[in-house]
């Protein structure tokens, strides 16, 4: 049906905002919307201040009535931004919202050029754009998608916790996916907490306690994901789960295999422990590790690389039976709603600034490990020690290590400053041993933060201002003989410092996940140049990404402490929630759809659409577009000889019609 | 193998202890070495303070000339005159002007620079294309029970680290290993000798030659072994002013390609190892009652 | 005939995914650049048929830009490889037609690469400049010359070969 015709019944409405200074400040916008009201089916044409505002979308309104307007324009901001709230205002008004169309002269325009004379002409050559093109639009109608509810949490640290439990408990199912064995991510291996000095084990251990119980969660640890097909309320995934050997409804964890098996003692680097100390191929990841089952490393289990071995094992697990070696890797499809990642960050490898001496010097470690010997269930039951086993009489702990650093990465990795200084205290408390922190800032800007920076102060911390240049072992004066030596220009004294200690602590950062572009290329997203996934918004949707439907939450979004990390995942949560509970949601109607008359039954645009949305009618020798399957990428579109597919919103005469509006002005 | 050699001013002169060392040990490992006709100074660190343009000309001038003397890779053992001449590699190919400058000046004396020589490192060749495993199977007398503190000095690692590691180059130290030397961990293996600043202003350079004697003793090392005529020249010669100001610190320096030729077999008279101010103590394999092992 | 005020117009095709909200971007970024680019929004570089881009010649382009997603990261999955193909296509016509490489680019601009939109806009502009205006008209007139080798008004009357007039006239 034509309602639309490039003269007679068009009334156009145009509108262009002013964005405060944003706009104004380089555009002329009353030039422009004088240039557009000459223009053949302008009815009206307006600038205004801001057209997002409640009087703004008002204006648009009345003027639909009073003006009788069936074509609304709007040159603002970029219509990524406010499309919808146009679309919306201009269907409040009566009109159907896809008569609206956006020019893009702030994002695109005002803000990327210089030149006033230069940029109202491109404002105005883009609204003409826009004029012509809205002519052709029709009404359209948006598709329901409805929403399966159930959700897909992909990664098993606090994050991957939290949005877990927060779905789960509104009463939806979960299923939460975490590659390692056990869940807990990184807190796990925390001691405290900044600021409260909270145990981590004690805050975190319950959570994990309340996956492995609720009903409503099923929890998968020593799997991952593998493919994600679908869209929005409809994703297939397909999800490995890895064999640990270890039958887990059956397990109890008395660890008896563990003591039983034939390997006398631990002999692999425990990666709980940050290779501070050694398991045996059958292990339990740590104490409290959620499923409480143990699992056989198949790269170092005797019986699952030659089939050779006594298999004590299984012995000591006579009564039970839980380990089975005949498992397999099992390849599990679920269909889930809305998909939560949230895979966490990997520690920066501190051997890549070799000054500083990682690797070299023994009693060089990372803040993680000396997190590990402050625990009390960590390999030295809590007590702080140098490799030879003597406590330290002085730690020095650098901070900034492989962040905010040109050569290795720029960001600065936030949480760093504060835990170096908790564990500073943490030192302080376990020995006696002298402190100091090398710091370029001291970074403490949550709620209790800066009063934690007081109290490390109050108990004898001592902080350097300077980049430590290196850690040396060699000895320029008696008191330096066996000991690390920082060399460091101290910027506030205004002199360059060599001190000596015991242990050196350096705060290696947080970096994206080494997978991250593996992992976000299967969901759809987008990785920023930083290499962390790409929310939506930096600002007002930090928890989004550009596919519907997928969210982010936690450190793989950027680094931050576990309060922002908690906070994230129950937004993440509660988006997913809002998606779910609404049951459906509104498909764009920018589908493509074929002319049966004009198709000639060539067959050129089924292999073209990634969705499998186009079929062939074989009796009728034509080809089908199934609206519900089709995203509107346009594919198919371009690529029909006999033009008879085209795309609602994106139609031929559209796009021409653009074509000669943005060339005509000169 | 067939390299163009530029030994620079002090190969000739005060470092001629290494050209000395470092020719038989070449020919002992079957490279051929052709000298370049009519090469210049390189206008060391000296020139390109004071003039950028000019300098880049009269080290251009050996590149040009070693272009001219065929395709093979030019061999340049002397720290500054490697540092230099990869230096007027980056300028030409960087700084128009310079490029222009060069250009026309050579032009002048029909010679020309076409970018498309290599300028490498014995330590380079000797690891990278030589390699360790020929070059052990030429060892006859392994320096066992010496102990060698490795020093590279700074001009073959800053500003550009071309085959090493910037921080903590570890070529000279594998190749003193294959050798049969116990190599000391010495971190100051790249820090300043004092560089010019030993005549011009003592205090400051002797005193960072005297830092790095005296770990090198400290680290128990029998011998230091260097890559640079200027480090060689300020570590050996000095020892007595230093002990004057500072202390005792008192160990020989030598070349490393002295000590390839010892353990080669090669006589040590010929390796110029007479030309040092501090004798090297001798080789443990050489006391008559032990047996050499390969 | 070269106007000392011509300024090149560029049409862009951006894809929303990508190039477009890369430019956004550019634009939160405050970034500078050239304004001779005018952008017309596509859901995905694989909408854009090659009509448009001489479309777009013929309306008084002297260049067209298109940007996508890098290749294997598009939205919908596989539409820039299907972009690139007709590309490569086009751009073999073109260059039959003498118009130069410089004049229609494809773009691979990834939603964080503001800084690459910038980039791009200014170094096409500036190659674009350099060439001149595309001068359709100019060129049409060259291409009629060699259709008609002797390039005679005379040709033109001579009548049409007897088998000729059998056939169906084609305009």
């Amino acid at each position: 049906m034509n309602t639309n015709h490039s003269n007679g019944d068009v009334r156009i409405g145009f509108y262009i905002c002013h964005c405060g200074h944003n706009i104004a400040g380089m555009v002329d916008c009353a030039a422009v919307a004088q240039f557009i009201s000459k223009l053949p089916g302008v009815a009206v044409s307006r600038d205004y201040k801001y057209m997002c505002s409640d009087p703004g979308q008002e204006l648009i309104q009345q003027d639909i009535r009073e003006h009788k307007l069936n074509r609304v324009v709007v040159a603002s901001c970029s219509p990524l931004l406010h499309e919808h709230t146009f679309r919306t205002a201009v269907a409040a008004g009566g009109l159907n919202p896809y008569f609206f169309q956006m020019v893009n002269i702030r994002e695109h325009d005002s803000w990327v050029h210089t030149d006033r004379a230069e940029a109202t002409a491109k404002a105005k050559s883009l609204a003409h754009a826009a004029v012509s093109r809205v002519r052709f639009h029709r009404a359209l109608e948006t598709t329901r998608v409805p929403i399966n509810p159930d959700v897909l949490v992909v990664g098993g640290g606090i994050a991957g916790i939290h949005a877990a439990l927060t779905v789960a408990n509104s009463g939806k199912k979960v299923f939460l996916v975490e590659r390692n064995p056990s869940i807990g991510g990184h807190m796990a291996q925390f001691d405290k907490t900044f600021p409260t000095l909270d145990c981590a084990a004690c805050i975190l251990t319950p959570k994990m306690s309340a996956v492995r119980a609720h009903d409503n969660i099923t929890l998968w640890t020593y799997s991952e994901i593998v493919k994600v097909s679908g869209y929005v309320g409809n994703y297939t995934v397909t999800v490995k789960r890895k064999p640990r050997y270890v039958n887990e409804e059956l397990c109890v964890g008395c660890l008896e295999c563990i003591n039983a098996c034939v390997f006398k003692e631990g002999k692999f680097p425990d990666d709980f422990n940050v290779g501070l100390s050694k398991r045996k191929p059958i292990y339990i990841p740590f104490a409290q590790a959620v499923p409480p089952v143990v699992v056989v490393d198949p790269e170092r289990c005797l019986q699952v690389r030659t089939g050779k071995c006594k298999k004590t094992c299984l012995e000591a697990c006579a009564d039970r039976k839980a380990i089975d070696f005949t498992q397999k890797e099992e390849l599990v499809e679920i269909k889930v709603g809305n998909i939560i990642v949230a895979t966490g960050f990997k520690l920066f490898d501190a051997k890549r600034i070799p000054e500083y001496g990682y690797g070299l010097y023994p009693n060089v470690v990372t803040a993680i490990e000396l997190e590990r010997l402050v625990n009390s269930s960590g390999p030295t039951a809590g007590e702080i020690v140098l490799r030879d086993g003597q406590p330290p009489k002085s730690v020095g702990m650098i901070l900034c290590v492989g962040s905010r650093d040109m050569k290795t990465n720029r960001w600065c990795s936030r949480t760093c400053c504060m835990h170096s200084m908790k564990l500073a205290q943490l030192v302080r408390e376990h020995t006696d041993a002298d402190v100091t922190v090398f710091y370029m800032d001291v970074r403490a800007p949550g709620k209790g933060y800066e009063e934690f920076y007081d109290k490390s102060l109050k108990e004898g911390i001592q902080f350097v201002r300077g980049r430590v240049a290196e850690v040396t072992d060699w000895a320029m004066a008696p008191e330096e003989e066996g000991k690390l030596v920082i060399r460091v220009e101290d910027t506030l004294a205004g002199f360059v410092r060599r001190i000596p200690v015991d242990m050196i602590v350096l705060a290696a950062g947080m970096e994206p996940q080494a997978d991250a572009q593996a992992v976000r290329r299967m969901f759809n997203m987008s990785c920023g140049t930083e290499g962390w996934f790409l929310e939506k918004h930096p600002k007002l949707a930090p928890v989004s990404t550009f596919t519907d439907g997928v969210f982010i939450a936690g450190c793989c979004q950027g680094p931050k402490d576990i309060p922002d990390t908690v906070a994230q995942a129950g937004a993440a949560a509660a988006e997913a929630m809002a998606l779910a509970d609404k049951g459906f949601i509104e498909q764009e109607p920018n589908t493509a759809y074929i002319v049966e008359a004009d198709c000639s039954g060539c067959k050129s645009c089924l292999p073209l659409c990634p969705y499998t949305a186009i079929l062939f009618d074989d009796a009728q020798q034509k080809a089908r577009i199934n609206q519900a399957l089709c995203k509107g990428c346009g594919t198919c579109v371009a690529a029909c000889p006999s033009g008879s597919i085209n795309q609602n919103l994106f139609e031929d005469e559209e796009i021409f019609s653009e074509i000669e509006g943005v060339l005509a002005y000169v | 193998m067939k390299y163009s050699y530029f030994p620079g001013c002090s190969l000739k002169g005060l470092g001629r202890s290494y050209e000395e060392s470092l020719l038989p040990v070449m020919k002992h490992l079957g490279v051929e070495l052709a000298e370049l006709d009519d090469w210049n100074c390189c206008g060391a660190t000296a020139y390109m303070s004071v003039d950028e343009g000019k300098a880049a000309v009269l080290a251009a001038r050996n590149l040009a000339i070693a272009e001219k003397a065929g395709p093979e890779d030019l061999m340049t053992p002397c720290s500054a005159c490697y540092l230099v001449l990869n230096k007027t590699q980056h300028n030409i190919a960087d700084y128009p002007e310079i490029n222009d400058t060069v250009r026309r000046a050579l032009g002048s004396a029909k010679l020309a620079y076409n970018g498309t020589v290599k300028v490498r490192h014995p330590l380079d060749m000797l690891i990278n294309d030589i390699g360790l495993d020929v070059i052990k199977e030429k060892v006859v007398r392994p320096l066992k029970g010496l102990k060698v503190a490795p020093y590279y000095g700074c001009q073959v690692v800053r500003p550009y680290a071309t085959f090493d590691d910037a921080w903590n180059p570890t070529t000279m130290d594998r190749l003193l290993a294959t050798l049969g030397a116990e190599v000391v961990p010495y971190p100051l293996k790249t820090k300043c000798c004092g560089g010019s600043l030993t005549g011009t202003v003592p205090e400051a350079g002797l005193r960072l030659t005297y830092i790095l004697l005296k770990e090198a003793v400290r680290r128990g090392a029998d011998v230091i072994a260097t890559v640079c005529p200027l480090c060689q020249f300020n570590l050996d010669a000095y020892q007595d002013q230093i002990e004057r100001r500072w202390g005792p610190a008192r160990i020989a320096t030598v070349y490393f390609s002295q000590l390839m030729g010892l353990a080669f077999g090669l006589a040590p008279e010929q390796l110029g190892l007479k030309r040092n101010f501090i004798p090297m103590k001798p080789l443990p394999a050489q006391q008559p009652a032990q047996k050499t092992t390969v | 005939m070269s106007d000392l005020n011509w300024q090149p117009r560029i049409v862009a095709f951006f894809c929303n995914w990508c190039t477009y909200t890369a430019a956004d971007l550019a634009g939160v970024s405050r970034l500078k650049y050239a304004p001779n680019v005018r952008v017309i929004r596509l859901m995905c570089s694989g909408r854009v048929d090659p009509q448009f881009i001489l479309d777009a010649l013929a309306q008084g382009a002297d260049g067209v830009l298109i940007g996508g997603c890098h290749l294997g990261d598009c939205h919908y999955g596989e539409g820039n490889y299907k972009t690139i193909r007709r590309f490569q296509l086009l751009q073999r016509l073109l260059r039959d037609m003498g118009i130069e490489d410089q004049r229609v680019r494809l773009e691979w601009i990834s939603a964080s690469e503001g800084e690459r939109v910038k980039t791009v806009i200014n170094s096409m502009v500036e190659q674009v400049r350099a060439l001149g205006p595309l001068n359709l008209p100019q060129r049409r007139e060259g291409w009629d010359r060699e259709m008609t080798p002797h390039n005679e008004p005379a040709a033109k009357t001579q009548p049409a070969p007897q088998r000729a007039q059998a056939e169906v006239a084609h305009a």
